[in-house]
């Protein structure tokens, strides 16, 4: 009966977001983790370690000697079909590039998560948004592109580990949950995902012929690599790569919309800076500004079409983002020059105000 | 003996191992990774683990070790197989991981995942192929590129001053708590082939019995790069490199 009972009551939890997102990994099914301290990300490694999930579900974590270890760890994990993991944070996250290149470039799939701080160089441990651009349009060599989340809160932190895996498998590729010191380190409720099976080897055999499991008698060997050396071959990679970012681009695209229906200022942000603009639309209702707030939660695919559809009803937009200004950029793309856009950012670390946003709401786009 | 009784079933003295395919190999003539090729295939099938074998290929020559043996791969990163192989053998625990890398991949770009998978003891073998050059990007110095020896980046021979020492990091594994055998063979005659032989096979062994990391270095020659013929390279090899690189165990426990 209380088995039962506990069954049927929804778990809600108060945790951190890194904290959410390890228990949400070993509850995914995850079978390994490979990752190296940084700040402010430590709490994922450290949770999963406190949780020791190879007693419990058989999960792998591992401390690795460096990021660019623990990426090509995750490589290692990921060409078994394994379900395979990493976290850190901007600087670790720069020296992953070259890992998250080859695995990319190899089709395997993985999940990376960037709790991402203020930079460039050693910087600060304070939150920022500023590795968008590393994020969304490359960020290592070659033409490749990563799906990229924006959770905004500890259960989005939960709730899109188990997406990004989903994600991952279903279009083989490596996918970023980009998310900042300030959801990694604020503690909000969650409800945990439920339990899922870790894949058998049978089952990862059936589900993905690639892995290298080691080869069947009666089957070809499996070959995970990201050379070719002719020009041909390596414009086909390109070639199919390409076609699975133009799929991922229809099909994939996540935004959420607060006070958006009758808006007729728009603001843009994602993560924590959409927190902050949350507030600062309701106080700018409160004011009669008809202000609405557009968030990507997925930074690739970019939600384009929305925005564009939005510039043809509302009187200005502003961006607002812990950085110098850079997903701007992809709305400016989106919008076209149809109606202003504006940004309005700090940077090193600091996490604007709802004031700031309303004051530059009316300054710049308002007037 | 006529030619068909020669070739006949019952007289069969030797036969190339199922586990090597047919593709013609792009190794230079007199090049040593073809044999240690053949010495890993052989093993694989006299221990039957042609199903449960997943190799690691390096950047380097060895890039296409991929092409040559029918077994699982995957293509690492420079530096990066002993990383990959960690998480391979740790998720698969009852199959055979090894890496095969060179001494650019294994003793310069790779020295920490190297030093670091052989210290955390990982069940996997390393199979270190040290020729001192970098012999794909053109014969240019490597880690282990003897003092006066020339290449394309130590055109007037290595200088101690300018490029340091060479690194001995079979030496330096083998100090390692992880390490359980670290042994340095070579394949320039039949003896030192069987040998060799002897050496993997023990390797492997190891790592299905979880003692710990095996690291088998084979000094090996590269004779495009080294500007010599084969013959001349193996001469070259046993009077310039065995004195620098002494063939036989560094540990066995």
């Amino acid at each position: 009966m209380n088995n039962l009972k506990k069954k049927n009551i929804e778990e809600v939890r108060l945790m951190k977001g890194n904290e959410a997102i390890a228990h949400a990994a070993v509850r995914c099914g995850c079978d390994g983790y490979f990752g190296y301290p940084i700040t402010p990300q430590s709490e994922i490694m450290e949770t999963l370690m406190e949780l020791e999930p190879w007693n419990t579900t058989g999960m792998v974590v591992l401390q690795a000697e460096s990021e660019t270890s623990s990426i090509n760890m995750v490589y290692g994990g990921a060409g078994c079909g394994k379900k395979s993991m990493t976290s850190s944070s901007s600087p670790g996250v720069s020296l992953m590039q070259e890992g998250i290149s080859y695995i990319a470039c190899a089709e395997l799939p993985c999940v990376i998560v960037n709790v991402m701080r203020g930079g460039p160089g050693l910087g600060t441990i304070q939150p920022s948004q500023a590795d968008y651009f590393q994020s969304v349009k490359g960020g290592g060599h070659g033409d490749y592109k990563l799906i990229t989340l924006a959770p905004a809160s500890v259960q989005e932190m939960a709730d899109h580990t188990v997406m990004a895996f989903d994600l991952a498998f279903k279009y083989l590729t490596p996918v970023l949950i980009l998310a900042d010191g300030v959801i990694g380190q604020m503690m909000e409720k969650v409800v945990l995902p439920p339990f899922q099976p870790r894949l058998t080897e049978a089952e990862i055999r059936e589900k993905y012929p690639w892995a290298t499991l080691g080869k069947p008698t009666n089957k070809k060997p499996n070959i995970i690599t990201s050379l070719a050396l002719e020009a041909e071959e390596m414009e086909a990679t390109n070639l199919r790569l390409q076609r699975k970012y133009r799929k991922i681009e229809e099909n994939e695209v996540l935004v959420e919309e607060f006070s958006c229906e009758d808006a007729e200022y728009l603001v843009i942000a994602f993560g924590t800076s959409a927190r902050v603009c949350q507030k600062a639309v309701e106080m700018a209702r409160a004011e009669g500004i008809k202000a609405g707030l557009l968030r990507p939660i997925t930074l690739f695919p970019f939600p384009t079409n929305e925005i564009s559809r939005f510039a043809d009803k509302v009187k200005g937009i502003l961006t607002v983002e812990m950085s110098a200004g850079q997903m701007v950029e992809d709305v400016r793309l989106a919008v076209n020059g149809r109606v202003p856009v504006e940004f309005y950012g700090r940077m090193g670390g600091i996490v604007p105000s709802p004031d700031e946003v309303l004051k530059a709401l009316k300054d710049k786009i308002v007037k | 003996m006529t030619t068909n009784e020669i070739i006949s079933p019952e007289n069969l003295v030797y036969t190339k191992t199922k586990v090597m395919n047919d593709t013609p190999m792009h190794y230079c003539p007199g090049c040593s990774h073809g044999v240690v090729h053949k010495l890993i295939a052989e093993i694989i099938e006299e221990m039957d683990f042609q199903d449960k074998t997943i190799g690691i290929a390096p950047v380097g020559c060895a890039v296409f070790a991929y092409k040559y043996l029918d077994i699982d791969w995957q293509q690492a990163a420079h530096g990066r197989a002993p990383a990959l192989a960690t998480a391979i053998k740790r998720l698969l625990p009852d199959r055979l991981v090894f890496t095969y890398q060179g001494d650019g991949d294994l003793a310069a770009i790779g020295t920490a995942e190297t030093i670091h998978a052989a210290n955390r003891g990982e069940n996997i073998t390393i199979i270190f192929i040290n020729n001192g050059i970098y012999g794909m990007t053109g014969g240019q110095m490597a880690p282990t590129t003897l003092v006066g020896m020339k290449s394309s980046t130590s055109p007037n021979g290595r200088n101690v001053e300018l490029n340091g020492n060479p690194l001995d990091i079979t030496k330096l594994l083998a100090q390692l708590e992880g390490t359980c055998y670290v042994t340095r063979q070579s394949v320039h005659t039949v003896g030192a082939v069987r040998k060799a032989k002897k050496a993997i096979q023990k390797a492997f062994e190891n790592s299905m019995e979880k003692k710990g990391t095996s690291v088998v270095e084979i000094v090996s020659t590269c004779n495009s790069g080294w500007k010599l013929t084969p013959s001349a390279s193996n001469d070259w090899m046993v009077e310039n490199m065995f004195p620098a690189y002494p063939l036989g165990d560094l540990k066995n426990l």
